[in-house]
C-alpha cells in the first residue's frame, strides 16, 4: 500500500499552495470585511487551471481527477475556506454538466466555465430546505417548445457570478417529478435576490435566484425531464460532499498550524504554553483529527477516480472531516485563550468557517442517515 | 532570430517553509534532505520562466536522487519540453565541482545548445559556484547574477548585479547565464500543464550513460571536504556611555577615532 501521492498530485498540491499564498492570502481580510467574493479571482483561478481541474479533456479541461481536486481544494481552503467553497461549488456545476449535459451544452458551457467567463453554481435549496428535495415548490411548467419557470432558490453559493447555473425545478410529482435546467444570466424573468450575510465563509457569495415567468427552452434541460432528482443526488453526493470534506480538511490543517504556532510562541509563567499538558492534549487531538480526516477523504476521492461506487464513502468523508474541523477549530480557539476571540487571529475565522462546513452539502445528521442506510441494507 | 535551444539546470532544495525541521547528519555533516520535502530552487524557477518565454526548445536537467522526478515533472508542467534526471549512487555527496562535472557531461551529451540557464545560487548551499563552474568546464562565457537580459545581434546583453551596483556585460552565444532575484516573475504550473507533463519525455542518465568514471564523481570526486560546521556568534557587545549627553558624545567621538572610524 503506497501512501505517497503520485508526482502529478504532488505538483498540483504545491501549485495550489503557492497560488493560495500569492493570490488569495492578501485578500482574506477584505473578504471578511466585505462578505463578498473578489471577482478578479475567478480569472486568476482560471489561468492556473483550477476551474477546469476536473473538466473532461475533450472540453478543454485538465481532467486531473478527484484526488487532485481534493488536494487542491484543501490547499486553497487552508488559506481561505470561502474561496474553497466557491471553487468546489463551481466544480459541482462542471460535474453536473459533464455527467448529465448534452454535447451542445457541454461545448457551450464547459470551456466558458474553465476560462472563468463565469463561475458555476447549482441551485437546489429552497426556503423549505436543501435536503428535502421532494418538498421543493419552485416549478417549471411545459409550454410550447420550452418551460415557464417560477419560484425562489436560496442559499446559492456563487449566485452573483454564475453565468448559467444548473437549477433544479419541479416538473411533476414523485421522484421523477424534478428536472434540471441551465438558466442563463440575462434570461427574462431570472434574477438574483438578496445577498446573505453569513457568520462564516464570508468571502463566498451566497444568495437567491428568483424565477418569475422565466421562459427556458427545452434544449436547456440537463438530462431528460424527470432526471433532476438523480442528477442532484449524484452531484451532491459525489462532488458536493467530497468538496466540502476537502474544504474542511483545509480548515483542519490551518487550525493545526495556528495552534502549534501560538502554543510555541505564547509565553505564560516564563515558559511557552506548549509545555503545559492541557495545551499538548489539545494539539494532539487536532493532529489526530487531521490525520484521520486526511485518510478518509483521500481514500474516498481515490475510489471515485477508480470509477468505483463511492457515494457512501464521500458522505463518510464529509461528516468525518467537517465534524473534525469543528472540534479542531474549537480547540485551536481554546489554545489561543482570549486572543482567539480577536479578529486579527485567524482562528476565529476558522471556527466560523468550520461551522458553515458542517451544514453545507447536507448536515451531519443527513450524512448519518445515508451511511446507516448503507450499513443496515 | 532563430528559435533558441535552451537548457535549464535546476536543483531540488528543502522547502524553506519547513527549515525548522532540517538537521545535519552528525557523521557526514550533510543535510538530511529526505526528512523535509523539497521544492525547485526559487531562482531556478526564474531560469525556467525565462527559457520558456524565448520560444525555442527547453531541456531541463537536474543531478539528484531518483525522487527528483517530481520536480522535473513540475518543470515540464511549467513548459519545458524534455527532462533529464542525472542520478547514480556514485553522484551522492558531490561538492559544487563534482556536480558541475556531471551537469557539464550531460549538457555536452545534449548536443548543440545556444543558451544554458541556472539559478544564481541555491537556497540551501548558496555557493553560487555550480553555474560558473559548468560554464568553465564547457568553455562558455559565464554571465553571473543577471537580473535583466536582452538579445543583441547574435549575442546577449546582460545586466549583472555586483556587490557595489550592477554591470552591463555582453557575450556571444552560446553562453551560460545565472539568474538573480527580480529577473522575472515565474508563473505557476497550470493544471493542464501538469496533465501534459506526465506524457512528456523524461530521460534518466547514470554515470555510465554520461561516460563518467564513478571515482571522479560524488563524494570521492569532490575536492572539498566538510571538516566542521559552526554557527557564528552574532551577539554584539553593548556599552552604555555614562555622563551627560555632551560627555557621552565626547567619549563616543574619542572611541570612534581610536577605532579609526572617524579621522
Amino acid at each position: 500500500m503506497d501512501f505517497d501521492f503520485p508526482n502529478e498530485i504532488k505538483v498540483v498540491k504545491r501549485t495550489a499552495r503557492e497560488f493560495a499564498q500569492q493570490n488569495i492570502a492578501p485578500r482574506v481580510e477584505e473578504m471578511e470585511r466585505t462578505g463578498e467574493f473578489p471577482p478578479a479571482l475567478t480569472r486568476e483561478m482560471a489561468e492556473v487551471g483550477l476551474l477546469g481541474l476536473i473538466t473532461p479533456k475533450e472540453y478543454g479541461g485538465a481532467e486531473l481527477g478527484y484526488l487532485a481536486r481534493t488536494v487542491a481544494l484543501q490547499e486553497i481552503s487552508r488559506v481561505s475556506a470561502a474561496v474553497g467553497l466557491a471553487l468546489q461549488v463551481h466544480h459541482m456545476q462542471v460535474a453536473a454538466l459533464a455527467d448529465w449535459g448534452s454535447d451542445a451544452q457541454k461545448r457551450k458551457h464547459l470551456p466558458a466555465l474553465d476560462k472563468g467567463e463565469y463561475l458555476g453554481a447549482v441551485a437546489v435549496t429552497e426556503p423549505t430546505g436543501g435536503s428535502d428535495l421532494m418538498g421543493m415548490a419552485s416549478t417549471a411548467r411545459a409550454e410550447g417548445d420550452g418551460y415557464v419557470c417560477n419560484g425562489r432558490k436560496c442559499f446559492i453559493t456563487n449566485y452573483k457570478h454564475a453565468g448559467a447555473p444548473v437549477v433544479v425545478l419541479k416538473t411533476g410529482e414523485g421522484s421523477k417529478g424534478l428536472s434540471a435546467f441551465l438558466i442563463e444570466k440575462g434570461t427574462p424573468g431570472f434574477s438574483a435576490g438578496r445577498h446573505e450575510n453569513k457568520m462564516g465563509m464570508r468571502g463566498s457569495d451566497t444568495g437567491e435566484f428568483i424565477l418569475k415567468d422565466c421562459r427556458v427552452p427545452s434544449a436547456n434541460l440537463v438530462g431528460d425531464e424527470g432526471d433532476g432528482m438523480k442528477a442532484a443526488l449524484k452531484t451532491i453526493s459525489e462532488t458536493g460532499r467530497p468538496g466540502m470534506a476537502a474544504v474542511a480538511l483545509g480548515v483542519l490543517e490551518a487550525c493545526y498550524e495556528e495552534a502549534v504556532k501560538f502554543a510555541k510562541g505564547r509565553t505564560l509563567y516564563g515558559k511557552p504554553i506548549a509545555t503545559l499538558q492541557a495545551i499538548q492534549w489539545h494539539v494532539a487531538d487536532i493532529h489526530m483529527d487531521l490525520e484521520t480526516a486526511r485518510l478518509v477523504c483521500y481514500r474516498a476521492s481515490w475510489l471515485k477516480d477508480k470509477g468505483r461506487d463511492c457515494s457512501v464513502d464521500m458522505t463518510t468523508a464529509k461528516v468525518v472531516a467537517t465534524e473534525a474541523a469543528m472540534r479542531a477549530s474549537r480547540k485551536a480557539l481554546e489554545i489561543h485563550g482570549g486572543c482567539g476571540t480577536m479578529a486579527e487571529y485567524p482562528v476565529s475565522r476558522l471556527f466560523r468557517d468550520a461551522m458553515v462546513c458542517v451544514s453545507s452539502g447536507g448536515t451531519t445528521e443527513i450524512g448519518k442517515i445515508v451511511v446507516s442506510r448503507a450499513a443496515l441494507s | 532570430m532563430k528559435p533558441l535551444r535552451c537548457a535549464v539546470c535546476i536543483k531540488p532544495v528543502p522547502d524553506p517553509t519547513r527549515w525548522s525541521k532540517l538537521r545535519l547528519d552528525p557523521e557526514t555533516l550533510l543535510l538530511c534532505r529526505d526528512e523535509v520535502p523539497a521544492v525547485i530552487n526559487p531562482l531556478d524557477r526564474n531560469a525556467i520562466e525565462l527559457a520558456r518565454g524565448l520560444g525555442g526548445s527547453v531541456s531541463v536537467l537536474t543531478m539528484a536522487a531518483p525522487d527528483a522526478e517530481e520536480h522535473l515533472r513540475e518543470a515540464l508542467a511549467m513548459g519545458c519540453d524534455q527532462a533529464f534526471l542525472l542520478t547514480d549512487k556514485a553522484f551522492a555527496g558531490a561538492d559544487t565541482l563534482a556536480t558541475a562535472k556531471v551537469l557539464a557531461a550531460a549538457l555536452r551529451k545534449l548536443g548543440e545548445l545556444d543558451l544554458i540557464l541556472c539559478g544564481g545560487y541555491s537556497l540551501d548551499g548558496s555557493t553560487a559556484q555550480v553555474g560558473p563552474q559548468v560554464a568553465e568546464l564547457l568553455g562558455l562565457p559565464d554571465l553571473p547574477h543577471v537580473f535583466k537580459l536582452e538579445f543583441k545581434g547574435s549575442g546577449l546583453r546582460c545586466h549583472c548585479r555586483t556587490d557595489s551596483g550592477h554591470a552591463i556585460v555582453e557575450a556571444e552565444l552560446p553562453a551560460l547565464v545565472t539568474l538573480d532575484k527580480g529577473a522575472n516573475q515565474p508563473r505557476l504550473a497550470s493544471m493542464i500543464g501538469i496533465r501534459e507533463a506526465s506524457s512528456k519525455k523524461l530521460t534518466v542518465w547514470s554515470a555510465k550513460d554520461l561516460g563518467l568514471d564513478p571515482s571522479q564523481t560524488g563524494l570521492r570526486g569532490s575536492p572539498t571536504r566538510m571538516l566542521g560546521i559552526t554557527i557564528p556568534d552574532l551577539k554584539r557587545k553593548g556599552d552604555v556611555l555614562q555622563g551627560s549627553p555632551a560627555q557621552a558624545a565626547v567619549e563616543l567621538v574619542t572611541r570612534l577615532r581610536k577605532e579609526k572610524v572617524l579621522p
